[in-house]
């Protein structure tokens, strides 16, 4: 057993929130990069520069990136044996409460009815994972609603088949247009239950951006959907050209044999995300 | 990140403008236009939009009069001590949608944010020879370096969904509706492959 203090867990927590804020990590970075210098429309390249430009002022001058700061989802993978001396969940909590006060990000989570801002930016919404060994592994992914809000599930018959689900994602983002802030990145969870399919969506996010798939089939489907939807031209912030999205993602899970959810998680080019061991 | 220019090259083709507009610089915007902003404007988003209309529908006079102004779909995150503002780009205009064309009613000339207008919201402009503007979502830190200026003028309970008042400086914009119809999202649309 190794022992792991909640204090430190919210320590942790903190700096990556305020962190995450600031500072792209380098393979979004890179593939806005990327982005710029094969953009076919000038208008667009020029935001693409200007998003570049905007991500360096953000990490120089402890300015976030984007005004929405997002939800804080945060995912734990934790090691069955490590104890943990405190309460976890609400060491993450405050860990959140912290960061976002203490970083000057602004605090966006509001009771649904109400409408009555918590002012603390908690609860964060936190997801558990039960994994061997004696790790604690916690990622951050503020996620901003704009493109949130763009996300959408559908349950397949599969009689749909692969074309299905690529029709399904594609009309999605480029239904979406300009609202989600393209150019976008596409999570996708594919079977699975309806909760499961919507989870993985949300999870493709924290793979590293550009790259594919494990499975074959699928990074080539990753692939096919990124040409039709980039082939598009809806392109950067719904402007035109050829980058409406930095990446597709696909994560599996085994279905039902009377089932093919397919869920789409939206993420807009400021994806900030942090992780740590601990 | 040492390839990268101060501002983008678009800088030096952007029109400039003055804010509160005239009308004769309004009708003579067309989408797709790049401009630069400066002058006052107000701020609004969900919040502060179900607050204006509270007042309206109790027969009250609201805490700004909207004629003639720029409403920006905004909600800042907070400025670190001795900065104007922080992080400031625009939200997603559609949820605004439902309130607009009453404020355009009442004399507002334009609007700003990222994303798509209802069709009813475009009808009322037309009718109202009002504009909606696009600026640049995911770039609030570049943004906030636009406004030099923000003054607080009601609803300070809604945080960051308060009414301000903001005075920006070479502020980036691109016209998506102008004032004879012309929707800029729907011509690069519809020149697109699907």
């Amino acid at each position: 057993m190794r022992e792991i203090k909640s204090a430190s867990i919210t320590e942790a927590v903190r700096q990556m929130a305020m962190e995450a804020a600031c500072d792209l990590e380098p393979d979004i970075l890179e593939a806005l990069l990327k982005a710029r210098d094969r953009e076919s429309s000038t208008l667009a390249g020029d935001v693409l520069e200007l998003l570049l430009i905007n991500a360096d002022i953000a990490s120089r001058e402890k300015i976030p990136v984007c005004q929405d700061t997002g939800v804080a989802v945060v995912f734990v993978s934790l090691g069955q044996d490590v104890r943990i001396v405190g309460d976890f969940m609400a060491a993450i909590q405050e860990g959140v409460r912290l960061g976002y006060d203490g970083g000057y990000l602004r605090k966006s989570v509001c009771d649904p009815i109400t409408r009555v801002n918590t002012g603390t930016n908690t609860p964060a919404v936190i997801h558990v994972d039960l994994v061997e060994g004696d790790r604690l592994h916690i990622s951050i992914l503020p996620k901003g609603c704009g493109s949130e809000n763009m996300s959408g599930l559908t349950m397949l018959p599969p009689s749909a088949g692969l074309e299905g689900v690529k029709d399904y994602v594609v009309d999605l983002v480029v239904k979406a247009g300009p609202n989600p802030c393209p150019p976008v990145i596409v999570g996708v969870g594919m079977g699975g239950t309806f909760e499961k399919a919507a989870l993985l969506a949300k999870k493709s996010l924290l793979r590293p951006l550009g790259q594919p798939s494990y499975r074959e089939d699928v990074a080539r489907l990753e692939q096919e959907i990124l040409e039709r939807i980039n082939g598009d031209g809806r392109g950067v912030h719904g402007l035109g050209g050829n980058n409406t999205s930095l990446g597709v993602h696909i994560e599996l899970f085994p279905a039902h044999i009377a089932s093919l959810p397919v869920a789409v998680n939206i993420q807009c080019h400021a994806h900030r995300y942090k992780e740590i061991d601990l | 990140m040492s390839m990268l220019r101060s501002r983008p090259d678009f800088f030096d083709r952007l029109k400039k403008v003055t804010l509160p507009f005239n009308d004769r610089i309004l009708e003579t915007l067309r989408a797709g236009d790049l401009i630069s902003l400066s002058g006052t404007l107000f701020t609004g988003r969900d919040q502060t939009h179900r607050l204006l209309f509270e007042l309206l529908d109790q027969g009250k006079e609201l805490p700004v009069d909207l004629k003639g102004q720029l409403l920006y779909y905004v909600g800042p995150s907070p400025a670190r001590p001795g900065r104007v503002i922080g992080a400031a780009g625009p939200t997603t205009s559609y949820r605004m949608d439902v309130y607009t064309p009453r404020l355009l009613d009442l004399g507002l000339k334009a609007t700003m944010g990222k994303g798509t207008r209802s069709f009813e919201v475009r009808e009322s402009m037309k009718k109202n020879s009002a504009i909606y503007l696009a600026t640049f979502g995911g770039a609030g830190a570049f943004l906030s370096k636009c406004i030099v200026e923000a003054e607080l003028i009601a609803f300070p309970d809604a945080g960051p969904e308060a009414l301000f008042r903001f005075t920006v400086k070479n502020f980036p914009a691109v016209v998506i509706n102008d004032v004879t119809g012309r929707d800029y999202y729907q011509e690069i649309a519809s020149a697109s492959s699907l």
